[in-house]
């Protein structure tokens, strides 16, 4: 069984700080990370590794030359093989272009049952690029996998909603988005950092290397525009716990309902 | 001269620090107040291969360097410095001698499950009567037949009674003094082998630091480590890199004391202001983040040295010299921030400031740090 897991190497957004005159975020120094939800669908293609014979897991990102850390981070939790796209053709990709250029990767390995990403990433949260890459092969998709099993060739996966779960089958290939709820997943090895540095494991390919749709990636091939980054101004609720037995609590209410004249 | 970490030895300090909070740390205080020795993260630790960071792929390790080892200390011993001690013995202790002095049949029999972490490794050498002078041993070993008979006791030996493997040191010729000294790797199980008194302490108290009774211990001949006669010059080999090792685990423990109290003193409010904002107690800060910058580069070069084959004895000493009494004197002066929470064990640091007093003491005392550099310089 070939699986490929998509990943992100963004910020990490628990060590950003807010420029307090621009209100921009301060990215100097910021520690790149594997995007967390990422690290979901990789764990859980591993654990289907462990769990299975003549399991491949592919790492597959897209980013500038130093995104190959995270790639080797992937290798050291116990990924067989990463490819990084790095081109300057496909920077300043929206989730269009950037679901293109992957797909143009996911292509050039060939062979795929399921293809992993994570739910969303922490620096954009989209959530977009995972469903387009399936549109774009033409496969099925689940997203919010939080429960997974492999029966014969096809997947079950709880798909988690707000207040319930619907449980979905689908045949391979199959793509799907994975949630936190997920696994927990695993620290990488020490022995994985030393020989994922050393090894020829992560593969760098440019976007001719894989065939890309030139005109539909990077900024030209993008088809949103950001126009402007603001943080919504926060409405301010009052709140006020009540006090007491359920039915002293529903007189309180009614109480001050009524000062208030919204009954 | 580059003071940079390469991209691995970063990597390593990121996934130990992160294994450090969420598994380590969560626990220090339990394992602290119980005595309980904690396996399960000693076997969490194996499955990462963090048992054996610096030696080859071949013979069971990570395939690492000195550096990411000592970082490895550093980092759980910023948490819990039971856990940094349980990780330094196994590896500078039991592992290296084996390494370095062990044959191959020996490497493949003892070292690969121990680098791999399936076995737990400890050293024996200090007897009650042979501290700091260590060459006063009065644990024999005869040879007979195919094996040596070891008579004697060892005590305060970190790991011991949870320990697999142990190094441990015996006379094969008394008249010979310190050469009449050799080294045998013993199993738990060896018959006449048992484990006597655990010792009950004031800090490190997680780590299992016990009595090892030799009574007719019987052990094969071909566990005899180097050559007989060579078992002092082994185990001082060994002290000076098990020394790197203790004071990464000091600078740990400064480390840790130090990033509580900045939170601490930013915090806690007295006069209307944070303590952060009064002078008297910025000095105090400053000189203990100087302290703690300079134990670092002294305990982070006598890594590089012992990577690059370098001599590192005198170095090794200079950095647990430095970097003990920088624990010391670094968790002292944070629970004196602390005041009065400081003293409780609803913090940390007064546990920090109890483990640091070991590392002026165990793997050679200040003053035989003090005496290794001296006799380096003046010979």
């Amino acid at each position: 069984m070939n699986i490929i897991v998509c990943v992100k190497q963004v910020p990490d957004t628990n060590e950003v700080k807010i420029d307090p005159v621009k209100g921009t975020l301060i990215r100097e120094g910021v520690p790149s990370i594997i995007n967390p939800d990422d690290r979901n669908a990789l764990e859980e293609a591993l654990r289907i590794k462990d769990s299975m014979e003549d399991v491949k897991v592919t790492v597959v990102s897209m980013g500038p030359p130093q995104a190959e850390v995270a790639l080797v981070e992937a290798i050291a939790m116990g990924a067989d093989e990463a490819i990084l796209l790095t081109d300057r053709a496909v920077a300043g990709s929206d989730t269009w272009a950037t679901s293109t250029a992957l797909s143009a990767v996911i292509k050039y390995i060939g062979d795929f049952d399921i293809i992993f990403c994570g739910r969303q990433a922490i620096d954009g949260d989209t959530a977009q690029v995972g469903p387009q890459i399936a549109e774009h092969l033409g496969i099925p998709q689940i997203t919010y996998v939080e429960e997974l099993k492999i029966q014969g060739n096809k997947v079950v996966a709880k798909r988690a909603l707000e207040d319930g779960y619907f449980l979905v089958e689908a045949e391979m290939p199959v793509l799907l988005t994975a949630v936190k709820e997920l696994n927990e997943p695993r620290y990488p090895s020490i022995k994985g950092i030393f020989e994922g540095f050393k090894g020829d494991k992560v593969k760098m390919v440019s976007a001719k290397d894989v065939n890309c749709d030139m005109d539909n990636v990077g900024l030209d091939g993008s088809p949103t525009n950001v126009i402007k980054s603001f943080t919504p101004p926060t409405k301010s609720r009052d709140l006020e716990m009540l006090e007491g037995t359920p039915a002293e609590q529903a007189r309180k209410l009614i109480v001050r309902l009524r000062e208030e004249n919204l009954v | 001269m580059g003071f940079e970490l390469t991209r691995e030895q970063e990597m390593v300090r990121d996934v130990m620090r992160k294994f450090a909070e969420n598994e380590v740390k969560p626990i220090a205080a339990e394992i602290d107040e119980s005595g309980r020795f904690p396996m399960e993260n000693v076997k969490k630790m194996a499955r990462y291969n963090m048992l054996g960071i610096p030696f080859p792929v071949e013979y069971g390790g990570a395939g690492g360097d000195d550096l990411s080892y000592v970082i490895a200390v550093e980092e759980l011993s910023k948490v819990c410095a039971s856990t940094g001690v349980i990780l330094s013995a196994h590896t500078s202790l039991a592992c290296w001698p084996i390494y370095h002095f062990g044959t191959e049949e020996q490497k493949q029999k003892y070292l690969v499950p121990l680098a791999k972490g399936e076995k737990l490794g400890a050293f024996g050498l200090t007897e009650s009567n042979a501290g700091t002078d260590a060459a006063a041993q009065q644990t024999t070993a005869v040879l007979d037949g195919d094996n040596y008979i070891l008579n004697g006791t060892k005590i305060f030996i970190t790991n011991g009674g949870q320990a697999d493997v142990y190094i441990i040191f015996a006379m094969t010729d008394k008249s010979k003094g310190h050469r009449g000294i050799s080294a045998f790797i013993v199993e738990k199980d060896f018959p006449g082998f048992s484990i006597g008194k655990i010792e009950d302490k004031m800090g490190i108290r997680a780590s299992a630091t016990a009595e090892l009774i030799f009574d007719d211990c019987v052990v094969p001949k071909e566990n005899l480590l180097g050559k007989e006669g060579e078992g002092f010059k082994i185990a001082m080999a060994t002290l000076d890199g098990g020394r790197i090792g203790i004071a990464a685990q000091a600078l740990g423990i400064a480390e840790g004391a130090f990033e509580e109290t900045v939170k601490y003193v930013k915090e806690r409010e007295q006069f209307g202001r944070p303590l952060a904002k009064f002078q008297g107690l910025q000095w105090m800060i400053a000189d203990m983040a100087t302290a703690i910058e300079a134990a670092k580069l002294l305990v982070y070069k006598a890594a590089i040295c012992k990577q690059k084959g370098l001599p590192y004895s005198k170095e090794a000493a200079m950095a647990k010299l430095y970097a003990s009494q920088t624990a010391m004197d670094v968790t002292t002066k944070c629970v004196q921030l602390h005041g009065g929470y400081g003293f409780t064990k609803d913090y940390p640091v007064e546990r920090m400031m109890r483990d640091a007093k070991i590392t002026e003491i165990y793997e050679g005392t200040s003053q035989v740090q003090q005496m290794v550099i001296a006799a380096n310089i003046l010979r």
